[in-house]
């Protein structure tokens, strides 16, 4: 299998080697087809978005207005601050002309004459990559003014990059634009959306680092090829960040629908000492947990995940084996979404703390079962009353948390419950076949 | 104390304002060449940041105040920056936070004496795969034990 958006090319991120591997190629074609073309190759192609909310790429493109005096925006989302998350950096670091060229297509396509890349400011080194990236292109002729002349179109755009300065919520896409203008980053009430009233009030679209770094390839060998690769509801690879309790972390790029069980053992090497999997969480620790006998037969996608109970999220893979204390971790994440709540919203602001302050009793010992009780009402209460997607991130943990573990839960305040061994929850799986046969 | 950009940062600024249609989204670029001059955030620099961008000074507050990476009072000449959330927590993130809390009697968000090291818990990094991870300053180091993440603290001079 051929990986898309971090091919096994070495130097790649210097142009010259980009350029001799077909870079720019896609831009290329692109600028001699029409908007409308493009956006309808995207739609067929079954691209849809590695940020999380895995939405059909082309679809979103084409709700940007045709008609419009005004000017419009393409933001790229590089805050990549999920916890579990660490896919973007991969593109910055060793594939950034391809992602630039992808927002050169993008803004062709949705005729934005600017685009901003935001990225989180804890990145220092891979701000410092990605504008070196950038002033080459930019000195080679392939974005701004200059790209008319190279590519011998009337078109041309500016990119900008915009780093954020350590802020979770700046990642959801409305905060990010109120970031972008120089404000606070308090996301908006929807609608307005940013198709219709984004950056500045203008038609904005906004996709994740890796969707975009798709697209040259898409645009090289076409919609047909693409939507062959993975489960063909939401197909292509997906970079998948394997972190927690692996022999072999790391990201790894497969196709969508590889199974999750392949992904822990065959790629990232299975679990040290080959101690059994207690939990995963299959995409960023906003998702729903998943219990370790649950994992079997689970594919890596957006449907078969909704399917098993979980979300694809960014496909950040966090395995907890047999003898994590899953209240810790879960006291952890919730201390994460009491920290970066924005505070807007009166459910979040204060579920948030709650939601803490109840764990941390938990773990010291000093809950109650009525503690667990209030913990997911509050979660509940969180749910469906908030302005941004932060409410559901940080109540979904919880809840399934809970919902799938509760005996964790119940044994840390009643002392009684002995865990050891029946009621221990893990995956059977140590059946690893060797890398080399698997079929991908 | 008075603050004022250095010629080389004010020409920094006039390349930061063409990135944008309107002076107000500078605001965040402008505040860290401030903070990379200053080495923190003071009302003075707010003052500056304010009269440079020509927007009001409580705007330019409720950006220093909602974004973490800006510092509202001095840091150590090293901030030491240790993630504990959950990658790093299974991978031994607390005990490398807890080792360099320990040998430098720091607690999160303070400063040694000498004025050498500051400590923040920081959330997830984007390290996850390369946990547990410590960042000093802009510079990342990952996979380390609270060991070697000890000596290359004491190794910064
Ligand atoms: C709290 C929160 C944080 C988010 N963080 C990110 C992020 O760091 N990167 C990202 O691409 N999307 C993030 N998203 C999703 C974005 O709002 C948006 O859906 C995405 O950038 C769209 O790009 P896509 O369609 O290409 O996936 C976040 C959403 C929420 C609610
Ligand atoms: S849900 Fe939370 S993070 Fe989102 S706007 Fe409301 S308070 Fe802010
Ligand atoms: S959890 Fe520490 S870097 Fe992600």
């Amino acid at each position: 299998m051929e990986r898309i958006v971090l091919p096994e090319i070495e130097n790649l991120h210097n142009i010259d080697v980009y350029i001799a591997n077909n870079g720019f190629a896609a831009a290329r074609k692109a600028l001699l087809m029409s908007p409308d073309d493009i956006i309808d190759v995207v739609k067929k192609s079954g691209l849809r978005g590695r940020g999380g909310a895995a939405f059909s790429t082309g679809l979103k493109w084409s709700f940007m207005p045709k008609s419009t005096d005004k000017p419009k925006y393409l933001c790229i989302n590089g805050d990549e601050s999920e916890p579990g998350s660490f896919k973007d950096r991969q593109i910055f670091e060793f594939n950034p002309h391809q992602l630039i060229e992808g927002i050169i297509i993008t803004c062709y396509a949705i005729q934005a004459k600017s685009a901003y890349l935001y990225i989180r400011g804890e990145y220092h080194k891979w701000v410092n990559l990605m504008e070196t990236a950038l002033e080459t292109a930019y000195a080679r002729g392939f974005v701004g003014e200059e790209m008319k002349k190279t590519f011998n179109t009337d078109f041309s755009c500016n990119i900008y990059i915009h780093k954020g300065a350590g802020a979770y919520i700046c990642g959801e896409e409305s905060s990010l634009m109120n970031s972008i203008e120089g404000k606070r980053g308090y996301p908006r009430v929807k609608p307005p959306f940013p198709a219709q009233n984004g950056l500045w009030g203008n038609p904005t679209t906004i996709n994740n680092v890796e969707t975009i770094t798709n697209i040259p390839p898409i645009i090289n060998k076409g919609w047909e090829w693409f939507s062959a690769i993975g489960e063909p509801k939401h197909p292509g690879t997906i970079l998948f960040g394997v972190s927690g309790h692996v022999n072999k972390p790391g990201v790894y790029e497969l196709p969508s629908g590889t199974l999750l069980t392949d992904v822990i053992y065959n790629y990232a090497g299975g679990v040290p000492g080959n101690k059994k999997i207690k939990c995963v969480i299959p995409g960023g620790s906003s998702m729903p947990p998943l219990r370790g006998d649950q994992l079997e037969g689970i594919k890596m996608d957006a449907e078969s995940l909704r399917a098993a109970g979980s979300a694809i999220g960014t496909g950040g893979i966090m395995v907890m084996d047999e003898d994590t204390d899953l209240v810790k971790v879960l006291a952890r994440i919730a201390k994460f979404y009491y920290h970066e709540s924005c505070g807007q919203c009166t459910p979040c602001r204060e579920g948030t703390g709650w939601m803490l302050k109840l764990l941390n009793r938990i773990v010291n010992g000093e809950g109650s079962q009525r503690d667990i009780d209030l913990l997911l009402s509050v979660a509940n209460n969180i749910e469906g009353n908030t302005v941004c997607a932060l409410g559901e991130a940080a109540a979904w943990p919880v809840k399934f948390m809970l919902m799938r573990f509760r005996d964790e839960f119940e044994a840390r305040v009643s002392p009684h419950i002995n865990l050891e061994p029946k009621n221990k929850v893990h995956s059977m799986r140590h059946t690893v076949n060797p890398i080399d046969k698997v079929e991908i | 104390m008075e603050f004022v950009f250095s010629e080389e940062n004010l020409r920094k600024i006039e390349n930061i304002l063409k990135k944008y249609p309107v002076k107000k989204a500078a605001v965040m670029p402008v505040l860290y060449v401030a903070q990379e001059q200053n080495g923190w955030i003071s009302t003075e620099v707010m003052r500056e940041v304010a009269r440079i961008l020509e927007i009001p000074e409580e705007d330019v507050l409720g950006v220093a105040t909602f974004y973490t990476m800006y510092h509202k009072k001095p840091a150590g000449k090293y901030h030491l920056q240790v993630c504990t959330n959950v990658s790093c927590m299974l991978r031994g993130g607390y005990a490398v936070y807890d080792a360099v809390k320990n040998k430098y009697g720091l607690k999160n968000g303070s400063v040694t004496d000498d004025g050498k090291y500051s400590l923040e818990e920081v959330e997830c990094m984007g390290s996850c795969g390369t946990a547990p991870m410590i960042a000093i300053n802009e510079d990342y180091f990952e996979n380390l034990t609270p060991e070697q993440a000890l000596a290359i603290i004491e190794s910064m001079k």
